[in-house]
């Protein structure tokens, strides 16, 4: 709290305020008390990404990986040992309780907006998006074990549970409060993601004209909008398990005013519905990590064959481990698969992609290489490209890996 | 029923086993304070955005609270009001000094047996 005694100006590093956000028409809507709840918690992140972490890498440093050389007479080495190491140490420990706190603490926050007001979102989604054939749901897809055995990052009832036909609560609960969770690096609508890929691909393939996308596991559509924007002349498709996430993905589309975008209820692993060669470019945000080993070939594998010739295949996701990836950074980018349900995260980021690339049909030298960081408007919000904080495995920063066929 | 439902829902467990990090009831309690401290904290913005905005009519200026300067009475009032709150809140203390200076404190389930048991 500013007092009127201390100068105005101070120099400021951290979330903006909530209140710039951008807003639509099923964004909930949030009162006083409840936007100061996530203004705290996304300080919260802050406090513990820039004034803690560091003290937790210190103990590593000075006493875990030390300790355990010491014990074992040989230095630490993979990153489950470390992390097990560190399992030991107080600080990490206190960080560790805080930031699962912080995380639940943001859930029942979101929660308690978008439940109780659950009926007229719901009502405001089905002005906008009933008889609209750009949404197609499909009750009989199946819940897979990756996404019904624990709710990804702590989300209770994950993407996909709905209290009544046309819910949108769960939809309008990870939109508004993604915020929190990357400390406001997302940007405005929570698309930085979706800017980046956009820019990236513009400078990369300049020429490049797609007229069909697809983005698989593409939840609300808030890392999809910066696409089918930037190519208004193809029609973006958004496929996802859930229903309430694509019902308020539509109606929050066009209420933003973009139309050439459908909402598909599919499992990325069979997408039957759409023959071979129907999508120019295919896109997944920060999906991968959420599927299985199963899952995850079995989508590569039906990206090659959606795609048409010429196309292209991008996966943005935070990098994998590699030898030169120091121990304690793995370690701590791990955190989120053990302690916050993300259970394929582990694996996930030590897998070679290439290989999967290669084995789901793709031509190991036309596959693609790059990273991006999230791109807001950074007159309000903090840029990720600047931003010297490391909050492991939540920072806006992402490895591209894809493809052309 | 939003609010109900909200009231019954919000705080709902994530499908999965919880890790704990500390001791259980260390956590717990830790999980309860940092709820206490976040409602804190929004109830100081409110204060804030109260005080902005009835600077913003004219009701008073901020620099006035600054400066305030209660009278004496008023001072008194403030000062076993802050003590008053301090003994709420220590009250766990309190009550295990208390049993430091009591000899031969008896639980009741011990009094119930007794008081049960037929002479």
């Amino acid at each position: 709290m500013t007092r009127s005694n201390v100068p105005p100006a101070q120099p400021y590093d951290g979330p903006p305020d909530y209140r710039v956000v951008g807003r639509h028409a099923v964004f909930p809507q949030t009162n006083h008390d409840e936007i100061e709840r996530i203004n705290f918690l996304a300080q919260m992140n802050r406090h513990l990404s820039a004034r803690v972490v560091p003290g937790v890498k210190a103990a590593y440093d000075n006493k875990v990986a030390p300790g355990f050389a010491k014990a074992q007479g040989r230095p630490i080495a993979d990153r489950h040992e470390a992390r097990r190491a560190l399992l030991e140490d107080d600080s990490f420990c206190l960080w560790s309780a805080l930031r699962r706190m912080t995380m639940e603490q943001r859930q029942q926050a979101g929660r308690w907006t978008t439940i109780r007001q659950r009926e007229a979102l719901a009502e405001t989604a089905a002005q906008l998006t009933d008889g609209d054939e750009r949404l197609k749901l499909d009750p009989g897809v199946a819940v897979p074990r990756y996404v019904s055995a624990v709710d990804h990052h702590c989300m209770p009832g994950s993407y996909y549970t709905e209290a009544f036909p046309g819910d949108v609560a769960n939809g309008a609960n990870y939109d508004h409060g993604n915020f929190v969770t990357t400390a406001g690096l997302l940007g405005k609508y929570a698309d930085g993601g979706g800017h980046a890929v956009v820019k990236w691909v513009k400078r990369n393939y300049p020429d490049f004209a797609p007229t069909s996308i697809l983005e698989i596991g593409g939840t609300v559509g808030h890392s999809s909008l910066p696409i089918a924007q930037a190519y208004p002349n193809a029609h973006m498709t958004i496929v996802d398990l859930g229903a309430p996430v694509l019902r308020y993905g539509l109606a929050r589309a066009k209420s933003l005013g973009v139309d050439n975008v459908s909402f598909v209820q599919a499992s990325g692993e069979d997408l039957a519905i759409f023959p071979d060669a129907s999508f120019d470019w295919i896109q997944t945000t920060m999906f991968l990590h959420e599927l299985s080993s199963t899952a995850l070939d079995n989508i590569l594998r039906e990206s090659r064959r959606l795609l048409k010739p010429g196309g292209i295949v991008l996966h943005v996701e935070q990098p994998q481990y590699t030898p030169e990836m120091p121990l304690f950074e793995q370690a701590m980018r791990d955190w989120d698969a053990f302690y916050n349900n993300e259970p394929f995260w582990s694996r996930m980021h030590e897998l070679d992609l290439d290989a999967h690339m290669v084995a789901a049909g793709f031509e190991r030298e036309k596959l693609i290489h790059g990273g991006v960081t999230a791109v807001v408007d950074k007159d309000l919000f903090p840029d990720a490209a600047d931003d010297e904080t490391e909050d492991y495995g939540r920072k806006a920063a992402w490895h591209v890996i894809g493809a052309t066929v | 029923m939003s609010i109900a439902d909200a009231l019954a829902e919000a705080g709902a467990k994530a499908a999965g086993k919880r890790p704990y990090f500390l001791d259980h009831e260390v956590e717990a309690v830790l999980a309860i304070t940092m709820a206490a401290v976040q409602e804190l904290a929004v109830a100081r913005q409110r204060i804030d955005t109260l005080e902005r905005l009835l600077e913003g009519k004219g009701v008073l200026s901020r620099s006035e609270i600054e400066t305030f300067t209660p009278d004496p009475s008023v001072a008194i009032e403030r000062a076993l009001s802050t003590q008053e709150y301090i003994a709420r809140v220590l009250r766990i203390v309190q009550q295990r000094n208390e049993a430091n200076l009591t000899s031969g404190d008896i639980a009741s389930e011990a009094v119930g047996s007794e008081l049960g048991a037929r002479s």
